[in-house]
């Protein structure tokens, strides 16, 4: 078992005949390797009575040298071979007999790229299309389940109400308490130009009311909650835990979809009044110590905002929250087998959440404007 | 080769929580042996594995392999893992890498081949575990359950090991791709000289395959022995593994085959 130095191909003196010595093995790759390549033309013969330990790296560099099958030839017909040796030829002769070559790997050219183009976007028109249908599949599953009270799955909704809702009041309220005091930095440095710094409380206040407060809690929930829609989805999925349900006669939607659904519908408005409080308190702490707003003024300037701004924000969190909850879910539906698969539709459905909510705040604030709310 | 030990398990204390799952227990693999390891479920079958492996650290015990004691806590040994081959129980393929890179990146990262190189012999590893070479491009979800398994072996073949871990290769396959692995493993033992620790449940691999069998149980090593030896050890689990009627059937099967053989 003493290692012997990396194998040799020696010429015997006829000019012909090819001896094999030394070790053929994987660690001796790079050098037996160099050893064949030098042979351009297959030898006569070849004698391997001379290798001292062989593996399937060497066989295989032997089996290129002179062929698959005449190697098998050698190995059955020369007397000296160590037993050993000769199986271990024979089975990767065997092995690579025939074998073909590897398939080229598939190219990656600018018509490849035009052609990825293309499927990205007959993938995306699909994407819409399933999100479309799986709309109305919840919709009429919750219609259904509505008239049979049997069907209302509190303890299910308690919880997602929970890990979707009451977990995420301090991320929210964190999140929204800087961003109040972001803006009020800018009103105060904008306004403070025109001498109008007073009015850093009533951009705080609109901004708010009408849009920061639901849109940046739809971010955090599309960031939070689809993310985790789809891994808890798409791992059932994977363990074919849907597939039981389904052949029990049970409807994933129903089961697991509908509370989950439910649970954004009525926490996020909730948290974004959360988030409404949390922005107007951080703007208010900028305008009182930086602007020196009297607190009486920034209440009363609060206070005179007309409702129908707040309502304009309000209004749209049961929208989002329906898309981000209904848009988790459906990317759990579609993951596959692989962690690969539930990595890749975990990140579709946050990317997808956020563009939708952000695609659909942006015609409300169009359409509220057009209406002159 | 064959007669020294290659593996020797002294005294492995495995804990977890309050449940002992070993408690002192003994194992020598000679080289060039396939020693079956079966025991009921919860008897640490696979935990004793993924010890000798190096995977799971044992709160007492001493494994030597090949005269290296085992060191749980530094980082993996080079000269170890090159000289192992572990097939998992659900194969364990990466699955962002098709077949062919499965089996390359060993072979370019430890071996440091370059990527030809490396994936000529892949093409050699996914012959010999009786794969076409078309499947070398696919990825690791679109195969089989056989040929899942087969591609681990590949895998596991990758950087010529002398000692092959298989952790229940033949389940969840039909059992006539069952009895064609089996056959493939006494092939390639036969061929490349390997030692090989195989866990299994399967009756039918373990008179077909294995040299000796040990039965784990109470945290011990109950039994070990050639098969018929240890069938007849006087235990109610032993006599209700080996001479239940899998078991009966294993066994005629078996005896079948010698007589024609």
């Amino acid at each position: 078992m003493a290692s012997a130095e990396p194998g040799q191909l020696r010429t015997a003196e006829d000019g012909e005949t090819l001896q094999a010595t030394g070790d053929w093995t994987l660690p001796h790759y790079g050098a037996l390797r160099r050893v064949t390549k030098a042979r351009s033309s297959a030898p006569s013969q070849l004698i391997l009575d001379g290798i001292q330990r062989l593996d399937t790296a060497g066989a295989t560099l032997l089996a290129e040298l002179v062929g698959a099958e005449r190697l098998r030839r050698i190995a059955e017909t020369s007397p000296d071979i160590a037993p050993a040796h000769r199986a271990l030829l024979i089975t990767v002769a065997d092995a690579m007999t025939g074998c073909g070559v590897l398939p080229p790997e598939p190219r990656r050219g600018p018509l490849e790229l035009l052609a990825r183009m293309g499927l990205a976007l007959t993938d995306a028109a699909g994407k819409a299309r399933l999100l479309i249908g799986f709309i109305g599949a919840v919709l009429v599953c919750a219609g259904r389940s509505l008239v049979t009270p049997r069907r209302w799955r509190f303890s299910a909704l308690l919880h997602h109400m929970e890990s979707t809702g009451l977990n995420a009041v301090p991320i929210v309220a964190l999140l929204t308490f800087a961003v109040g005091a972001v803006i009020a930095y800018l009103g105060a440095t904008v306004l403070g130009q025109f001498g109008a710094s007073v009015y850093t409380i009533n951009l705080v206040a609109y901004s708010f009311l009408r849009e920061f407060g639901v849109l940046i809690t739809a971010i955090v929930l599309a960031g939070r909650t689809a993310s985790a829609f789809t891994a808890h989805l798409g791992a059932m999925n994977a363990n074919e835990e849907l597939d039981a349900l389904r052949a029990q006669g049970l409807d994933p939607v129903e089961l697991e979809v509908l509370p989950r659904v439910l649970a954004v519908v009525l926490m996020l408005p909730l948290l974004s009044f959360i988030a409404v409080l949390a922005g107007l308190a951080g703007g208010g702490l900028i305008a009182l110590t930086v602007v020196d707003v009297p607190l009486p003024l920034f209440i009363t300037v609060i206070s005179e905002v007309p409702l129908n701004h707040y309502l304009a924000g309000l209004v749209k969190a049961p929208f989002f929250a329906f898309l981000i909850a209904v848009i988790g879910c459906l990317e759990g539906f579609k993951a596959g087998g692989s962690a690969r698969s539930v990595g890749a539709h975990t990140t579709s459905s946050v990317v997808q959440s956020i563009f939708v909510v952000i695609l659909l705040d942006a015609l409300a604030a169009m359409y509220f404007m057009e209406i002159g709310w | 080769m064959a007669g020294n030990t290659l593996i020797e398990v002294n005294g492995l204390v495995n804990r977890f929580g309050d449940h002992s799952v070993h408690k002192g227990l003994d194992l020598a693999l000679n080289g060039g042996e396939i020693l079956g390891v079966v025991g009921g479920s919860g008897t640490g079958k696979s935990v004793l594995l993924r010890s000798i492996v190096g995977l799971h650290e044992p709160n007492a015990g001493r494994i030597t392999l090949a005269g290296t004691p085992l060191d749980h806590r530094g980082a993996p040994d080079f000269r170890l893992t090159q000289r192992t081959g572990v097939l998992f129980q659900r194969g364990a393929l990466y699955s962002s890498l098709t077949l062919c890179e499965n089996i390359a990146l060993p072979l370019r990262e430890q071996a440091q081949l370059r990527k030809t190189d490396a994936e000529a012999l892949a093409l050699t590893r996914l012959r010999l575990a009786g794969l076409e070479a078309q499947t070398a491009r696919l990825y690791p979800e679109s195969l089989s359950g056989g040929m899942v398994k087969r591609a681990a072996l590949a895998r596991a073949l990758a950087l010529d090991p002398d000692l092959l871990f298989l952790d229940e290769p033949t389940a969840g396959l039909d059992p006539i791709s069952a009895a064609a692995f089996d056959e493939l493993i006494l092939t390639l033992r036969n061929a490349l000289g390997l030692t090989v620790f195989l866990v299994t449940h399967d009756l039918d691999t373990l008179h077909r395959v294995c040299d000796r069998v040990a039965v784990l149980g109470e945290g011990h090593v109950m039994a070990i022995g050639p098969v018929e030896e240890v069938a007849t050890t006087d235990d109610d689990w032993i006599r209700a593994y080996f001479h239940g009627a899998r078991g009966r059937a294993a066994l005629r099967q078996s005896s079948n085959n010698r007589e024609n053989a």
